[in-house]
């Protein structure tokens, strides 16, 4: 066991385990912030995608020990305060999830593309998000909704989507 | 579902006074224990009489029963609608609460495409008598006509005066009131919500990852498990060396369990520990030695073999009309054709989990994601021998289901395993995707032999369709019928509408100890492919287009040739396409529905083939959500492009081949064609799924396109897109 300080979400957490255990579990188990979730294990799925300082991860592969507490992780819990970044609004508008057990991973992944690439073609956005498998197939949404949130995110002169 | 005209005055009386009980919705909640709420209220609900699927509280506060699972269906919306529209009031002022499978709400099995076939037109009752009950209620209150009065947005107003009262202020008196027998319903055009692209209420909660699953359920005290299922079905444990494993920091003790899945029931090892992490680890150490009973002998090479041999034995007779045999020897145009498909696993993105405790006096309580909660109960009383009314379950958010929910091994394995570890202890047992992947049940594969004979004009005179398939109900029921065709394993093949004379379809059973599943549209996922790429070899056969060679076989009036003209026109059908393109059409009839679909393909420089668009015609009858209608086909469509063109599973020396997304690929986005989905609802009681019936069509109108394209006839699945040529 060793202690590890984290920053997520722009609260500090003080916890203590092994050094090979998953950011992913750490988040979900330690923490307690449930949105995150386990698909595969293996970085294939992107279910478990978080931010690492604003770049998309996959935590299920991040062992905790890999983490400084200078590091900056958000979850889903920590995009918005109200649902209301312009990837969530228009997550809703466009009627994206069905089960919805992977879409904090694709929004992590979308809010992520958006801000690198505020106005991404198709193409930009399938290389982006073809790591988060959604088996309910909600892709063509996705691509309507990443499109809708940038001409959001352009309409309100906000960039950071909030 | 019987039971919803119940309400009683009593009852209705008994719930009136709940106020302050059942308000608060549970499952938003990312707090430690999620669904206290929940189960608070299934607790009452328990022990009352009546079946409560709207709950009016004189606080004003409303509570509707969502009976049937969400695993992303939508019957969170869609169920709840049902009452709300013939209640008026809009979804947003109501508490939508999953059922727990209490006796009193029927079958609460999320599956078939049948959520809301099932439920429309009792629970569209429920909700008039409610309405009926609170305008009269009003009207004896103001002491004007019933007439006069009419109820809008939670309240009854009076027309004359414009006075008006909410619903919570006329509970008292409505509870008084008797139940009208036959409430009148509302007529379709004044619907607010049913037909209307309602908003679902559950995706707030999955954008902002408050959306509790199965997977996020936690209980005070509880601790984890990894478990070691063999990898060859049916072995027996020989010897355990948890050594190892009790050294891994965090691990409490290893326990022997069994996994009961329908008739079958599996040994298992569980590690029990503090962190699921540290579960994990203490698996990855443990050395299990294995009787494999033999079947190890088992691998795909030799059972396809099998099955190809099997294709010349006569089978049982699934349908019999005119005469196939003298038919087809004397008609002056003939073929025969072989199709094959390959097992497959669901892979749900919620990898199968259960929390589950054993307490005092034989009594269960399980916390999961599961398409049907009344099973849950059912499965586990009858694995341990206990009445149904000692397990209580707690059904969660879905993360996809597809068929894989419907089986409850998941529950009985966390339930055995809890029972190991003591009473008092909550376990909470989550699968790795290995687990998911590798331990079944399948998606049976089904071989087609297929025969037809044409007249010298081209018509179809003859028709066969032999099935060669392991069945579901054989590997997980007990007692199976050996002497009769197997329906779900024909399913389709003989209620397709083509006015084909003569036709004698056929199966031939094949044994496996490998359990089977329905998967999303069972079957049909597979005679589809081989029954309308075969309709497809007959039109080439003919010389004639595939839209018009299916139409000649359409006379009467019909559901499918409604669909396929509607096709015809929202595809462009006659229109040329670029060149090195091609299109394929085809249609599926079955018992979740009905649905067409054409596919426009483009042969790249390299061979390799692009799926360009799919157009789809869906034919419900009456829709209820027409843009979540649009969603569930884009995702069939989805589902059945993998299935078509990624990996099967397949076995060697017993054990499944495939482990994870990187040897058992799901189609991602960057694969995702252009989809467009039409509704056909024309009004009418008879309603058709939303669910299943976009899968089908896919894989042969995929197939045909790709002949179209290529003058490549694929006859097995899955193909690989890049190797076609």
């Amino acid at each position: 066991m060793a202690k590890y300080s984290l920053s997520i979400n722009g609260k500090k957490f003080s916890i203590e385990a092994e050094p090979d255990t998953p950011l992913l579990w750490v988040i979900r188990d330690y923490v307690g912030l449930k949105g995150t979730k386990f698909g595969c294990g293996m970085a294939l799925c992107g279910a478990c995608t978080v931010h690492l300082d604003g770049e998309p991860i996959r935590s299920c592969s991040t062992p905790v020990s890999t983490l400084k507490a200078a590091n900056r992780i958000t979850t889903i819990e920590g995009i918005s305060a109200n649902t209301d970044h312009a990837i969530q609004k228009a997550w809703i508008e466009a009627q994206v999830p069905q089960c919805g057990y992977c879409q904090s991973g694709q929004i992590m992944s979308a809010v992520a593309l958006l801000k690198s690439n505020p106005n991404p073609n198709d193409e930009d956005i399938d290389a982006a998000m073809s790591g988060n498998i959604c088996r309910c197939g909600t892709y063509p949404r996705i691509r309507k909704a990443i499109h809708r949130a940038a001409d959001l995110i352009k309409e309100s002169g906000n960039t950071t989507g909030k | 579902m019987q039971k919803t005209l119940n309400i009683d005055r009593r009852n209705f009386l008994k719930y009136s006074g709940l106020t302050g009980t059942a308000l608060i919705l549970g499952f938003s909640s990312s707090e430690a224990i999620p669904n206290r709420e929940v189960l608070n209220l299934s607790r009452i609900a328990e022990s009352f009489e009546l079946t409560p699927f709207v709950i009016i509280e004189k606080s004003g506060q409303i509570t509707i029963m969502n009976s049937k699972p969400e695993m992303g269906q939508g019957t969170f919306q869609s169920i709840p609608s049902l009452i709300a529209e013939e209640l008026e009031v809009p979804l947003n002022k109501v508490i939508i609460k999953q059922t727990s499978g209490e006796k009193q709400f029927g079958a609460q099995t999320a599956g078939g495409s049948s959520s809301v076939r099932g439920s429309y037109a009792n629970l569209r009752k429920t909700g008039a008598s409610a309405r009926e009950m609170l305008i009269k209620a009003a009207s004896q209150q103001w002491s004007v006509p019933v007439e006069e009065c009419y109820a809008e947005d939670v309240k009854v107003f009076h027309k004359p005066s414009g006075r008006s009262f909410s619903y919570g202020e006329l509970v008292e008196t409505a509870s008084r009131l008797e139940v009208p027998k036959n409430p009148a319903l509302k007529d379709p055009k004044d619907f607010k919500i049913l037909g209307k692209p309602v908003q679902r209420p559950d995706i707030p909660l999955k954008v902002s990852g408050e959306a509790v699953f199965g997977m996020d359920a936690e209980v005070q005290g509880m601790v984890y498990a990894s478990v070691e299922r063999c990898p060859v079905f049916g072995g027996k444990i020989r010897k355990i060396d948890d050594s190892l494993t009790l050294k891994v920091k965090g691990v409490k003790q290893v326990v022997k369990a069994q996994r009961t899945l329908g008739k079958n029931t599996y040994e298992v090892v569980a590690v029990i520990a503090e962190n699921y992490w540290a579960a994990l680890k203490g698996r990855k150490a443990l050395k299990v030695e294995w009787d494999y009973q033999g079947f190890d002998q088992f691998n795909t090479l030799d059972y396809e073999k099998n099955l190809r041999e099997l294709a010349k034995t006569e089978g049982l007779v699934d349908h019999n009309a005119g005469d196939f045999e003298g038919t087809f020897a004397q008609a002056p145009l003939k073929l025969e054709a072989f199709y094959e498909t390959p097992i497959l696993s669901h892979s749900p993105m919620e990898p199968m989990n259960c929390l589950a405790q054993w307490k005092e006096g034989d009594q269960v309580e399980i916390w999961v994601s599961s398409q049907g909660p009344d099973s849950v109960k059912r499965s586990v009383a009858e694995a341990f021998g206990i009445p149904q009314e000692n397990v209580k379950v707690n059904i969660f958010f879905n993360g996809g289901g597809f068929g894989r929910r419907l089986y409850q091994d998941f529950a009985t394995e966390a339930t055995s395993i809890a029972k190991a570890v003591g009473v008092g202890k909550p376990v909470k047992v989550i699968w790795t995707r290995e687990d998911d992947t590798q331990q079944g049940p399948f998606r049976p594969m089904t071989f087609s032999a297929l025969k037809a004979g044409l007249s010298s004009d081209g018509k179809a005179i003859a028709f066969q369709h032999k099935v060669i398939a392991p069945s579901i109900g054989a590997t997980m029921n007990k007692s199976y019928d050996r002497t009769k065709s197997d329906g779900t394993m024909t399913e389709g093949i003989s209620e397709q509408q083509y006015e084909i004379p003569n036709v004698k379809n056929l199966f031939v059973l094949s044994e496996t100890h490998i359990p089977m599943a329905a998967w999303r549209a069972v079957t049909s996922t597979t005679l589809a492919f081989s029954h309308e790429c075969f309709l497809d070899e007959m039109a080439v056969k003919a010389g004639k287009n595939s839209f018009d060679f299916r139409m000649e076989l359409l006379n009467k009036e019909s559901d499918t040739k409604r669909v396929l003209t509607k096709l015809r026109e929202v595809s462009g059908w006659d229109k040329p396409l670029p060149k090195g393109w091609g299109r394929g059409i085809a249609q599926w009839e079955f018992f979740a529905g009905l649905a067409g679909q054409v596919v426009e393909v483009s042969k790249r420089k390299d061979g390799s083939i692009k799926i360009e668009k799919v157009y789809a015609v869906i034919d419900l009858g009456t829709v209820v959500n027409p843009d979540n209608t649009k969603a569930q086909v884009e995702g069939a469509i989805t589902m059945a492009i993998g299935a078509a063109t990624k990996d099967g599973i397949t076995f060697e020396k017993g054990m499944v081949q495939q482990s994870n997304f990187h040897d058992n690929r799901m189609v991602r986005i960057s694969e995702m064609p252009k989809v467009e989905v039409h509704i056909l609802a024309e009004g009418g009681t008879k309603i058709k799924g939303v669910g299943e019936p976009g899968l089908p069509p896919l894989a042969p109108a995929l197939a045909n396109a790709i002949f179209n394209a290529t003058g490549v006839r694929i006859r097995r699945l899955p193909f690989d897109l890049d190797k076609i040529v």
